[in-house]
């Protein structure tokens, strides 16, 4: 790791692993099951948090020696939520359909405890180059999670990812259709991502026993 | 040497090895272990896991080989009345023939094979990473599942859920008498909302009925719920004596209530399920068919309602259609997802039947409510057992203290 010091690093790549926001701190659970039901929305969201994550660590961690500590909650909240109007814009102006099938759960990034969590936690009390790489670091550890559900999601659920049939096409019968098999309808509704989300964090923590928490 | 001595010889071979659970659940399945206990005192009873599940087992094969008679009917029956000629049942003349019995059986008898050939290899996979002697806690959730599918179930489907029912459902949770869902209603739960075109409609109670759907053969057959669901109520032609002995399109083992019944007398008689969940899921269902009857008697919906076929419905026939019956007989008794407090098992039956009605009338997606009640109150049973349990220390503590109060009092005199 070049420019990086080992520590800096650590920043990165704990998030993505061991130390991941959703199957291990278990936050920003309500919009992992919200919109993983396809593969496209489940990445723009994951590049969406990636961006108002990254910046929002750095305005927040180049101000944290102004903001009065009684009131940060709500600058924190104004700072999120000009991130978020900015990227809610972009995507209406870019990509409407998109930013229709995502609706309001753009908006509610505001909400996702990852952030405001990060913020608090690192933010508040390091520098801005490390607040970067911590804030890019757990939004790529959620994005990550979000991709692999919505990955399992639209495959098992509608067939197709990103929107292309991958599976043969149902209405005609073709390619996996032709043996008589069938889109598991429970995929696309919520509990379902739940479970996806129980299995991510069983495999896991089976695969690294050192992350089981004592009862 | 006798083949028995052979098995306890391979065993003790086997001993710390990781196969030996899979070849010892197999191994008690034909004899009893050689070993016995040296020391310690024991409870010696002959009603073990195997006897328990054994006997619920024996109470669902009439049920199973009633199913295979119906469904062979009902496919029958259902060809006569699309070639213009419906029939009328007549027991000894059209439904205890072996045409009947052969088509029903070539259908549900791979249900029982899938169900019980992948459910046990899951347990089995489970004993031997765990290193646990396999658990016999499949052996009825396996007898119960095709039993409480359509007829056409695809294969590779029942499948499916079946290993997520089995994972998910219970092993997940720490295994058999560890899980808080009944597995076979997980399994069923996972059909209904993973294949729902496969789980409700008119095509799926009759065998082959998709696959005629669209050619000139086509047949079909709808649930008299699904009847009343859609507001057709009037088109059904069975009759009430139809309905109880179970001469009507349904899941497979739902639709005779008589021979359910024989299985819950018998179950109450050997002591397995419990009487009183069975009673009060009964009432609970009266009552909640009482409360609709009433509603529609005061006039409050009119005809035009799409609730007015189903609260019109008479409050005692929901005990006789779908799979009401079947589930507060066979489901709702489990003992490991079942109140386990007696005063508990009241609250929890009666609700079972309460909601099941009112998810039936108002849930018009949902022409079967009963595994989603019944689902619903496994989740709610350890809550109930708290209550009753944290009431019953209250009222001894309040006893404790009024008796001592009265010593006191008799001693200060």
């Amino acid at each position: 790791m070049g420019i990086l010091s080992k520590k800096d690093a650590a920043l990165i790549l704990d998030p993505l692993a061991d130390n991941n926001p959703i199957t291990i701190q278990v936050l920003g659970i309500c919009s992992a099951l919200a919109i993983t039901a396809e593969l496209e929305a489940s990445i723009v969201m994951a590049v969406s948090v990636l961006f108002v994550m990254g910046m929002g660590n750095v305005v927040i961690s180049l101000m944290r020696n102004i903001i009065p500590s009684k009131i940060r909650i709500i600058v924190q909240l104004v700072v999120v939520a000009t991130l978020v109007i900015v990227v809610d814009q972009v995507l209406k102006a870019f990509a409407y359909e998109l930013s229709k099938t995502l609706s309001v759960f753009v908006g509610l990034i505001i909400t996702n405890c990852i952030i405001m969590g990060r913020f608090e936690a690192f933010a508040l009390a390091n520098g801005p180059k490390r607040s970067f790489l911590d804030g890019i670091g757990n939004a790529a550890g959620y994005g990550f999670i979000l991709i692999v559900i919505g990955f399992f999601r639209e495959l098992l659920g509608s067939g197709t990812l990103l929107g292309i049939k991958v599976l043969g096409d149902p209405i005609e019968k073709t390619g996996l259709y032709a043996f008589g098999y069938e889109n598991n309808g429970f995929m696309l509704l919520s509990p379902m991502a739940l479970i996806v989300v129980g299995l991510i964090i069983w495999v896991q923590r089976s695969r690294n026993p050192a992350l089981i928490e004592e009862n | 040497m006798s083949f028995k001595n052979k098995l306890h010889e391979i065993k003790e071979q086997l001993k710390g090895k990781k196969i030996a659970p899979a070849f010892n659940a197999l191994h008690t399945f034909l004899y009893t272990p050689n070993e016995t206990t040296h020391s310690g005192a024991h409870v010696r009873a002959a009603d073990d896991l195997k006897r328990t599940m054994n006997t619920v087992i024996t109470a669902l094969i009439p049920v199973l080989l009633f199913g295979m008679f119906n469904a062979g009917y009902q496919h029958y029956s259902a060809i006569d009345a699309a070639n213009g000629t419906p029939r009328t049942l007549d027991i000894l003349g059209n439904f205890l023939t072996f045409d009947n019995f052969w088509m029903g059986a070539l259908t549900i008898l791979p249900l029982v094979v899938v169900s019980y050939g992948v459910g046990l290899a899951v347990e089995f996979v489970f004993a031997v990473i765990k290193g646990h002697e396999v658990e016999e806690g499949y052996l009825v959730t396996g007898m119960l599942v095709p039993l409480i599918v359509p007829v056409d179930t695809p294969l590779w489907m029942l499948a499916v859920a079946v290993v997520f029912g089995v994972v998910i459902g219970k092993e997940v949770f720490g295994g058999t008498g560890m899980n808080i869902l009944n597995p076979a209603l997980t399994i069923r739960a996972f059909l209904f909302f993973a294949y729902p075109t496969w789980m409700s409609g008119d095509k799926v109670w009759v065998h082959q009925a998709v696959e005629r759907a669209g050619t000139p053969d086509a047949i079909s057959g709808e649930t008299i719920l699904g009847y009343l669901a859609q507001g057709r109520g009037s088109e059904y032609t069975y009759s009430i004596s139809d309905m109880f002995f179970g001469f009507i399109p349904g899941s497979v083992g739902e639709t005779s209530t008589f021979l359910i019944l024989l299985g819950g007398l018998f179950l109450v008689f050997t002591k397995i399920a419990s009487w009183r969940i069975m009673l009060s899921a009964i009432l609970g269902a009266l009552t909640m068919g009482l409360i609709f009857n009433g509603v529609v008697d005061a006039g409050w919906i009119t005809e035009s309602s799409k609730f007015y076929g189903l609260m019109s419905f008479a409050f005692w026939q929901h005990l006789i259609v779908g799979g009401l019956a079947f589930g507060i007989v066979y489901m709702a008794t489990d003992p490991v997802t079942g109140s386990q407090t007696n005063k508990g098992k009241w609250y929890y039956g009666f609700f079972i039947g309460f909601i099941s009605v009112l998810i039936r009338v108002f849930n018009p997606a949902y022409p079967e409510g009963v595994f989603l009640a019944i689902l619903l109150m496994n989740v709610f049973a350890p809550t109930i057992d708290h209550y009753v349990v944290q009431g019953n220390i209250k009222k001894r503590l309040k006893r404790a203290k009024n008796s001592a109060a009265k010593t006191l009092n008799v001693e200060t005199v």
